[in-house]
This record gives structure tokens, sequence and C-alpha cells, in this order.
């Protein structure tokens, strides 16, 4: 074959070949442009105000600016009646229940790093600590849920049921109450949430960690710092942009986790925001599971709007999560 | 002492200028008797009284395999000591025993005699740490703290000893003058150290170790990553600090052991093939090896 041809046909492969790429990635965007687009038309009846929309864009009067979004929606409880629905409680639970697990799992998770990565011996015992904290990461979320039922709802049975404790710490009306077993209330959610990012947090972690030269670990060595002020002053400072862009990301998959408290049994209607860390909760993938199992069509339209809000959530989180890898995250050498 | 170091200066350079330009047929400097005044024996390291490190019967291992054998050699005090050999004769496994960076290494073992002044070194009571104080280590590539220069030197200090800002400010001052580098950088102390050009990065790594008080200071190929005008202001100050301190040295390039130490000692695998001063390791090995590998014929 000449050589003419050869290359011909390396260019006509190339372009195929991107062609390809092209064609899978516009598939792609245009999928999530549909979910959007679709979600959106669904949700914006809950969200928006039509006459407020047609009075600012179509009249031109700014003054109704303010009311185009339906704020109810935002400050509302959930309700029998679409109209009166909101996600209040939802949205605080999930605010309560996020702060909660964030609280636990973070320094558990970074700590467990910290040794993993820059204390343990290296040999078979953490090796096999480090094969199961990578299958745990691949275990679906709602089989931690039954393992918080057990654990934390119903605490193996020692403390009586969940509906009747015989264990409690401190007046109903103090933040801090607890009682035991910890039933349908915040820490149990909190708990299993943690259960759940554990060793997303532990992995992404330890990555960051492992990103660190250890030629800056052997200067700091070699200069008669002890392996824990080695690792608090340079190994740690050096990676927590990481750490940090690790952890965001675990709490917004803790956020959008409705199957493991489906599991525990949360309730859907709550009058209340939570009054303590054992208050009933609910939070809003299970308030969005719960409307989109409901035969009427306009809760199938709460369901979308409540998903709108939780969509701008996460991308909040993200968009957090890659500010602090572009900004904080200096060259290491 | 200052006197009697400052001496094999230029007496190695032009010994470096006859063993790199001589052909290998024609090394009449090469066959001449060691001077009487310079006894050489491959066991210790003449010129100066007091010696900093005494090895003795040294091995060290890595699991199973036997990296250093029976390695004997004595360390005089503020002197430069250039280990020289093939790649892979043990010279950086002899050098990270001496602060016990081996430590780090999960298979390594060590058995022998290795004493710093009166305390030894390889004892498993001896607070690394302390030892680590004492004897500091500068890497083949510059690794400074992605911190500040200030902070760079203030580091280690602050490790040991709690400072008021003053005596501190003092201390980093004094350490980067001493590393020659203070005129660069005394401007732009609260910059990152990252933007120093290689060189000044290698200098700032010796003012790091120096601000720690140290007795030795080990350098594994300080200037292999960098170029050549860097190079010889490492070498100028590496020249200039063996008033202070004890220096180890580990080199590929002859023309640098000859230029920057007082005494050479040569390894080949795992071995310590000669050692003895600098100039008369260039002009007089006593070993075929040695004179094999400085003439350049292997290595
Ligand atoms: N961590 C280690 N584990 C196992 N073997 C090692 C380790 N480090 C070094 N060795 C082996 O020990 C021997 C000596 O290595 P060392 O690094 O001391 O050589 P070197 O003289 O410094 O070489 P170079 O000039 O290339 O730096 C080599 O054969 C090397 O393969
Ligand atoms: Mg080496």
């Amino acid at each position: 074959m000449s050589g003419i041809s050869l290359r011909a046909k390396r260019i006509v492969k190339n372009r195929a070949f991107l062609a390809l790429c092209l064609l899978s990635t516009s598939a792609t965007i245009l999928i999530l442009a549909l979910l959007i687009a679709s979600i959106m038309a669904q949700g914006s009846h809950f969200l928006f105000n039509s006459d407020a929309l047609g009075a600012v864009f179509a009249h031109g009067e700014l003054s109704q600016l303010t009311k185009i979004i339906r704020w109810d929606f935002l400050t509302n409880f959930a309700s029998r009646f679409p109209e009166k629905a909101g996600i209040y409680a939802a949205v605080i639970g999930s605010m309560w229940v996020c702060a909660i697990c964030a609280l636990l799992a973070l320094p558990l998770g970074i700590g467990t790093a910290i040794y993993l990565e820059e204390f343990a011996p290296k040999n078979r015992w953490t090796a096999l600590i480090d094969f199961n904290i990578r299958n745990l990461a691949g275990v679906p979320s709602i089989v931690y849920g039954i393992l918080g039922l057990t654990a934390f709802t119903r605490m193996f049975g020692l403390f009586g049921s969940d509906k009747n404790s015989a264990l409690s710490f401190g007046p109903d009306n103090a933040w801090w109450h607890i009682q035991f077993p910890f039933g349908q209330g915040l820490l149990a959610g909190g708990l299993t949430l943690m259960l759940v990012v554990l060793p997303i947090v532990i992995i992404s972690s330890r990555e960051a960690l492992r990103a660190v030269p250890s030629s800056l670990r052997q200067a700091s060595l070699a200069i008669g710092a002890t392996q824990w002020q080695t690792a608090s002053k340079i190994t740690l400072p050096a990676a927590i942009p990481s750490i940090l862009t690790g952890a965001i990301l675990a709490m917004s998959r803790a956020m959008g986790e409705a199957a493991p408290l489906l599991v525990l049994g949360i309730p859907v209607f709550i009058a209340n925001t939570p009054d303590n860390l054992n208050d009933n909760f609910t939070v809003l993938p299970f308030q969005i599971f719960n409307w989109a199992g409901r035969p009427q069509e306009s809760f199938h339209q709460l369901a979308a709007s409540a998903i709108v809000v939780l969509l701008i959530v996460l991308i909040c989180f993200n968009g957090v999560a890659v500010y602090l890898r572009q900004k904080l995250r200096k060259p290491l050498a | 002492m200052t006197e009697q170091a400052s001496k094999f200066h230029p007496k190695s350079n032009s010994v470096l200028y006859k063993a790199t330009s001589t052909m290998p047929d024609t090394q009449p400097n090469l066959a001449k008797p060691a001077p009487a005044s310079a006894p050489i024996t491959t066991t210790s390291l003449p010129g100066s009284e007091h010696i900093t490190l005494r090895v003795k019967d040294f091995n060290a291992w890595y699991g199973a395999f036997q990296a250093l054998h029976n390695i004997t050699l004595n360390i005089p005090s503020q002197r430069v000591t250039s280990l020289i050999g093939p790649s892979g004769c043990g010279k950086s496994t002899f050098l990270r025993w001496i602060n016990r960076m081996n430590d780090l290494v999960a298979n390594a073992r060590a058995q022998g005699v290795m004493q710093l002044d009166k305390d030894d070194v390889l004892d498993r009571n001896f607070d690394v740490v302390e030892l680590r104080r004492r004897v500091g280590m500068v890497f083949q590539k510059p690794n400074p703290f992605p911190k500040s220069i200030y902070e760079n030197i203030a580091f280690g200090p602050r490790l040991h000893k709690h400072f008021h800002r003053s005596d501190l400010d003092a201390l980093v001052e004094q350490s980067l003058r001493a590393a020659a580098i203070w005129d660069e950088v005394k401007d732009r102390l609260h910059n990152s150290a990252l933007g120093l050009s290689g060189g000044q990065q290698q200098r700032l790594c010796i003012a790091r170790a120096i601000a720690v008080g140290p007795e030795v200071l080990l350098m594994d190929e300080p200037c292999s990553a960098l170029d050549p005008r860097s190079t010889a202001s490492v070498e100028a100050l590496i020249r200039e600090l063996r008033q202070t301190f004890t220096i180890v040295v580990v080199t590929h390039n002859m023309q640098q052991a000859a230029r920057v130490s007082d005494l050479t000692a040569f390894f080949f695998e795992g071995k310590l093939i000669e050692a003895g001063p600098t100039d008369g390791m260039f002009t007089n090995p006593k070993n075929k090896q040695t004179e094999d590998y400085v003439t350049g014929r292997f290595g």
C-alpha cells in the first residue's frame, strides 16, 4: 500500500473517532438538558407565580420581581393540600442531618485517613483494612439503612423499644436532649448517613494526603520533627484543599440520600422543625420520594419543584468544591 | 584548623585539572608514590584531631540484600568528606543511616558501630528527633516546604523551642546569611519559597538545615539537580560551611569531590575501597579500582 493512502486512512479514522466522541458527548448533554427541562416544566407551577411572571416580563412591572418565586413553597410545611404544601421541614431537616453527619464523619474519616496514610505500618493487617474500606464505599446505601435501623434506631433493643425509650438525658426542650435508643430522630439519621459517607471521606482524604510529595515529609523528619508534627504541620496543611473538596462532595452525597432514611422509617409529615437531637425530621430526597409516589398529578408537580430546589443546593455544593480545588490548591513542589 | 582546611582547596583544584585532562595511557602523576606527609589508610580519614563520627564494622541490609559490608571509617570534624562511587554502591544508604532516615524504610536493618561523638546512633533507644537535630540533611532535589521563605527556616527551630519573635527573626537572618542567600531573599522573606530558583531553593534548604544548629550536615548529591551556576554557588557555600560544620557530601561528580572536599571515601559494591585526603585519592590512589574510577575508566 502506498504512503498516501495509509495517511488518508489515518485521517479518516481520526475524524470518525472524533465524530463518535462528539456524538456521545452531545447525547449526554441532550439527555441532561431534557431532564432539566421536563423537571422545570413540571415544577414551575409551585416554584413560580405566573401572574407575577407575566407582570414583570410582559408589562415591565419591576415591583413584582420578588413575587416571581413562590416563597411559600419554601416556607410551608407539608400538607394534604398541594397548593398549601411546602418543603420547609424537609429543608431544615436536611440541613440538620447533614450538619450532624459532617460533624461526625469528617473528623472520624479524616482522622482515619491520617492514621492509615501517615502512621500505620504497611503490613497485611492495614492492607486488609484498606481493602475493606474500598469495598464499603461500594455498598448500596440501603444496606447502611438496615445497619442504622438496628444500631441507632433500635440499639439492638438494649434500651427498650424506640417508641418507649428507657434512658434519656436532659429536658425535652433542650437541643441536647438525648434518648436511647435514637428512634427516628436526627441523631439516628445523621449517624446512618455518616456510615454511608465515611468510606468516601476516608478514601478521598487518603488520596489527598498521598498526593503530598514524600520529599516534604522527609524534609520535615530530617529537621527533627516527629511524625505527628510532620503530619499536622506539613502534610495536612498541604492536603487540606483536596480534603475539603472531597468532604464537600461526600456531603452532597449525604444530602441526596433517601434510601437509608427510608429504612429507618422517618416520617414524612412533619409539622414543626426539630427541637432537639432526638426529634423527628424529614429530608428533601425523602419528601420527593413520598410526593412522587402519590397518585395525584399535583403531588408529582410538587416533587418536581422540590427536585429543582435539591438540584440547586447540590450544584452550590459542587460549585464550592470546584472553587476550593481551583483557588486553594497551591503547587506543592 | 581553618587555615589547614583552606589549604586543600587550591591544591585539589589543580589535581582535578590533571586527573580529568590526562589520557589513560599518559599518567605519570598517578604513578608517583604517596607523599609521606599524607599517610593513607583504608580505614581512617586523617586531617583533623577530632573525630565526629566513628564507624566501625558497619553492615546494612534491605531485607536479605546486604547493601553495605564492614564499613570502617572515621569522619573528622569541620572537614568536608565526600563519598564517591558508582551508582548503587551504597553511598546514600550509608548517609541515611547517619541520621537514621532509613528508619522509614520498613525492611532496612544495620549492625556495627556508628558513634556520633560519644553517642551510639544505632541504639534503638537513642532519640532520633534529637539525632536529626544534630545531624542535618540536604536532599538531592531541593524540597522547600510550600510556605514562605521565613516559615521554611523558622519551622525547625520552632519545633524544638519556643522563640520570641525578635529572636526568631535574628535566627532566620543568621541562617540565611550562613547559607549565602540572605541578600537574594531579604526583601521577600514572606513570599513563597517555591518562587525561588532551583539553586536558591537548595541554599534555602541548607539554611533550613543550619537553623536548628546541627553539628553534622549530610548532603546527598546536593547539586545534581542544579545548573552549573547554581552548582558553583552551592559548592562555594559548602567550602564556607566547613568552618562551622562537619560535612559529608555524596557526589557523582569527581571534579566536585575534588573541588569541595578535604577527604574522600570511595565505595564500590557496598564496600569501602579506599579513603583518605582528597588530593591523595586523585593523584595517588592506592587501589586499582579507585584509580579506574577517579580517572573515569568506569562508573
Ligand atoms: N529502599 C530500598 N529497598 C531495597 N533496596 C534498596 C533500597 N534503597 C536502596 N536499595 C539498594 O541498596 C543498594 C545501595 O543503594 P544506594 O541508594 O545506597 O546507592 P547509591 O550509592 O546512593 O546510588 P546512587 O549513586 O545511584 O544514588 C542498591 O543496590 C539499591 O538497589
Ligand atoms: Mg544515592
